[in-house]
């Protein structure tokens, strides 16, 4: 069985798992208690916090812990929206966001504001030029993700950062979350204000994740209560879930390290080898993130792929797991203005640190198999 | 010296086979549950399934369980969500001087959004009075959110009858069970609940994780938006294990619930009669006849509550001053003025001891006479 649906989801680090349980096991605490059980998860926490902060290069007091990317969106995008509307109400977005970004922005269109959905190139980037002629005096928000989940096209961050830091006005907000530990990243470097990352994408657990908040930045929270994370995030603190988020983000990072150049290894060996069948075009652009790979095998249905390749014991994805019960289409690629038999037949491989090689190669060899065995 | 938790009222401890029981799910069906490929089905059929059991404990059927984050975000969801989705009904909402602070402070954002609020008041006996309840709903009345058991005293509030009165209204009622799932019998077609919240970690499940019981054909809105998860009401990839841990904690109280009252009752008695032998004057808050076992609040006359607090917590009992999430400080009990009023000194003399998983008999005896000591030692 190999694994190569990494974007979906990724299998929990051993390490993290162990984390997890001996935290649960031993510091059931509520942070929020005055005695001793509280102060020692308390303790474990802020120590969880101050190496999160470490990892990525900011302070502690900017992470809000949170139960995922999606959560983690939604509080960037509505908490700027209502906490800075009297400044203006127009927000920047592109059209390939996740649709934890894309339909938070729909619901705030409902609700007055004026949302820019900027249109990428075919290479699956927007353009530095059309963030900044997008700016107008109202706009209070750009929030653009670092690497395309379906693609893995990488956009200009640091420049738009640039951009954006020309308006004072303005939160610069980043989907960070596939980006973490395969792209870096300098959040301070890119004039960041907000970072979205998701726990269960570098070998965390599902339900854990993280918001960077850059100092002196207010938020409206998604949820009123205890007044939990600064009063941004309010609910018992999943203390376990945060411990071993912060296990995954530091081996994810070290992985990354240690493993420089793989992914591209692996991802240009796939390249050349799919590329090779004349059924297929490869999506994703040449510079884009290594760890995924879109390609379309033109007249094909990408379902009866799959399932033909399951039986193989070779796990991929069509597009992204959340619009998965959408029909063939693919926006991000119609987005790109890639053709609809292009765009209704892409398949998508997301790798792994683990990953090898080899499995590049019995993956090319039972792929052609199936092209030859499928009708079209 | 061996510390004792006394606090089950703010967390629990997780249950072994709870964490037996995800630790696979973590290690093994790792998929994304939206994923149309084997790992994807695979974690898909764990969440049906808990899905299933957990509808189940309540009466309820599998579509009407939204998975969220905890109890915070189940209370959010529920008050602010079917505010929203009901503005063509009205903008009154009624609620208690009593709830938790997720309820409040949600509702408080409602009132600056434009709602009317009703905070309904309590007897001594931490008690809503239904008649007052009655008179508060009007024709733009569109929820009613009253706290099943109250998380500082232990109280239940009379839900069944909130239920009946409420049939023949257009608001919709829900009602915060996080202190009570797990120690009372909920059916929640029998007790006319519309919306129920209920928090894993208060039940001896992994923290992070809760549900909001939303009955067939209610409308609320979402607070989050994104992929199709939880029928686009609580969109985000679900935490399968957790989900898997919450299964396991509902069975567990499914399995043990009578005799779990039974044990919390015996440790309640236990507690109260050293208490006497030593000779501690204090007293209880709110009326023992509507309460539950696990949880109660009691006064100690001439003592101040964090001085006790630090005391106990120097000879390691764990117990609190109410709300742990009022976070780090002690501040006056909103639940005890709501009962006693402002400046009366129950508000500052109280603690709450809640038993539970952490707990036997044993514990039980030595906690007690360790409080009784430094109650002595500490009053004026
Ligand atoms: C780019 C991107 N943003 C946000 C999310 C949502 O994260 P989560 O699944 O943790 O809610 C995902 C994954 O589904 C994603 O790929
Ligand atoms: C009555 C009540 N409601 C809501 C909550 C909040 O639940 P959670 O801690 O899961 O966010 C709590 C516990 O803190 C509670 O006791």
């Amino acid at each position: 069985m190999i694994y190569l649906d990494n974007s979906a989801t990724t299998k929990p680090f051993t390490e993290v798992i162990e984390s997890f349980q001996k935290v649960s096991e031993r510091f059931y605490g509520n942070p929020s208690s005055v005695h001793q059980f509280g102060t020692d998860a308390e303790a474990l926490l802020r120590k969880a916090r101050e190496q999160a902060a470490t990892l990525l290069d900011v302070s502690p007091e900017e992470i809000i812990f949170t139960s995922g990317g999606t959560e983690g969106n939604n509080m960037a995008i509505k908490g700027i929206a209502f906490a800075h509307q009297n400044r203006g109400k127009h927000i920047i977005t592109t059209q390939i966001e996740h649709p934890s970004v894309l339909d938070a922005c729909k619901a705030l269109e409902t609700l007055g504001f004026k949302i820019t959905y900027l249109p990428v190139n075919n290479m699956g980037c927007v353009t530095v030029e059309d963030v900044e002629n997008a700016i107008t005096d109202e706009t209070i928000l750009i929030s653009i993700m670092h690497v395309n989940n379906e693609l893995g096209s990488v956009q200009p961050i640091e420049e738009i950062g640039d951009i954006a830091a020309k308006y004072p006005k303005l939160f610069f907000h980043v989907d960070h979350v596939q980006g973490l530990g395969k792209v870096d990243l300098d959040f301070k470097k890119s004039k960041i204000d907000l970072c979205t990352v998701s726990g269960h994408k570098i070998h965390g657990l599902k339900g854990t994740g993280l918001l960077y908040v850059k100092r002196a930045t207010t938020l409206f929270p998604l949820f009123h209560g205890g007044g939990q994370e600064r009063g941004f995030r309010s609910g018992t603190e999943n203390l376990a879930g945060a411990v071993s988020f912060v296990k995954a983000l530091r081996l994810i990072k070290e992985a990354q390290i240690s493993n420089k150049m793989k992914l591209k290894t692996l991802n240009d060996k796939l390249r050349n080898c799919l590329e090779a069948g004349e059924e297929v075009v490869i999506n994703s652009p040449v510079n884009g993130a290594p760890h995924i790979l879109n390609f379309s095998a033109l007249g094909y249905k990408p379902e009866v792929l799959i399932h033909a390749l399951e039986e193989k014991g070779f796990y991929i994805s069509t597009k992204s797991a959340c619009s998965s019960k959408d029909a063939d289409e693919s926006a991000i690629l119609t987005a790109c203005g890639f053709g609809f038999d292009r765009s209704s037949s892409a398949l998508r491989i997301s790798l792994t640190y683990e990953n090898s090689i080899d499995e590049m190669i019995t993956f090319c060899e039972a792929f052609h198999d199936v092209i030859n065995s499928v009708l079209k | 010296m061996k510390s004792i938790y006394l606090d089950h009222a703010a967390t629990t401890p997780i249950h072994p086979e709870v964490i037996n029981d995800m630790v696979p799910v973590l290690e093994e069906t790792f998929g994304n549950p939206s994923s149309i490929h084997q790992y994807g089905r695979k974690a898909r059929q764990i969440l049906d399934v808990a899905r299933d059991v957990i509808a189940k404990s309540i009466g309820a059927n599998e579509k009407e369980i939204i998975f969220t984050s905890g109890g915070t975000e189940a209370d959010n969801l529920a008050l602010i969500g079917s505010a929203y989705a009901n503005m063509d009904k009205g903008k009154h909402i009624v609620t208690t001087m009593i709830e938790h602070h997720a309820i409040l402070h949600a509702a408080e954002f409602l009132e600056k959004q434009g709602f009317t609020i009703t905070y309904l008041p309590v007897n001594e006996n931490g008690r809503i009075n239904l008649d007052e309840l009655s008179s508060a709903l009007t024709d733009e009345t569109t929820t009613v959110s009253v706290m099943h058991v109250n998380n500082e005293t232990g109280m239940v509030q009379p839900i069944k009858e909130i239920g009946e009165l409420l049939r023949e209204h257009q608001a919709y009622f829900h009602t915060d069970a996080v202190q009570a799932y797990g120690v009372l019998p909920i059916d929640v077609n029998k007790l006319g609940i519309d919306l129920l919240t209920a928090s894993s970690h208060k039940i001896n499940g992994p923290k992070g994780l809760g549900f909001l019981y939303v009955k067939d054909g209610v409308r609320i809105d979402a607070l989050q938006y994104g992929g199709e998860q939880e029928r686009k009401r609580r969109p985000g990839t679900e935490n399968v294990a957790g989900i898997k841990g919450f299964q396991r904690a509902v069975e567990l109280l499914n399995n043990t619930r009578e005799e779990k009252v039974q044990t919390h009752q015996m440790f309640l008695d236990l507690f109260l009669k050293i208490l006497e032998t030593e000779g501690i004057s204090f007293s209880i808050n709110g009326d023992r006849d509507h309460a539950v076992s696990s949880i109660i609040n009691i006064s100690f006359p001439g003592t101040n509550v964090e001085s006790l607090l630090t005391n106990f917590d120097l000879a390691g009992i764990a117990a609190s001053s109410g709300s742990a999430c009022t976070a780090g400080s002690v501040e006056p009990s909103h639940v005890l003025s709501a009962m006693y009023g402002d400046s009366n000194e129950r508000t500052t003399n109280s603690i709450r001891f809640s038993f539970g998983l952490a707990n036997n008999r044993e514990d039980i005896e030595e906690a007690a006479m360790r409080v009784a000591s430094i109650v002595q030692r500490v009053k004026r």
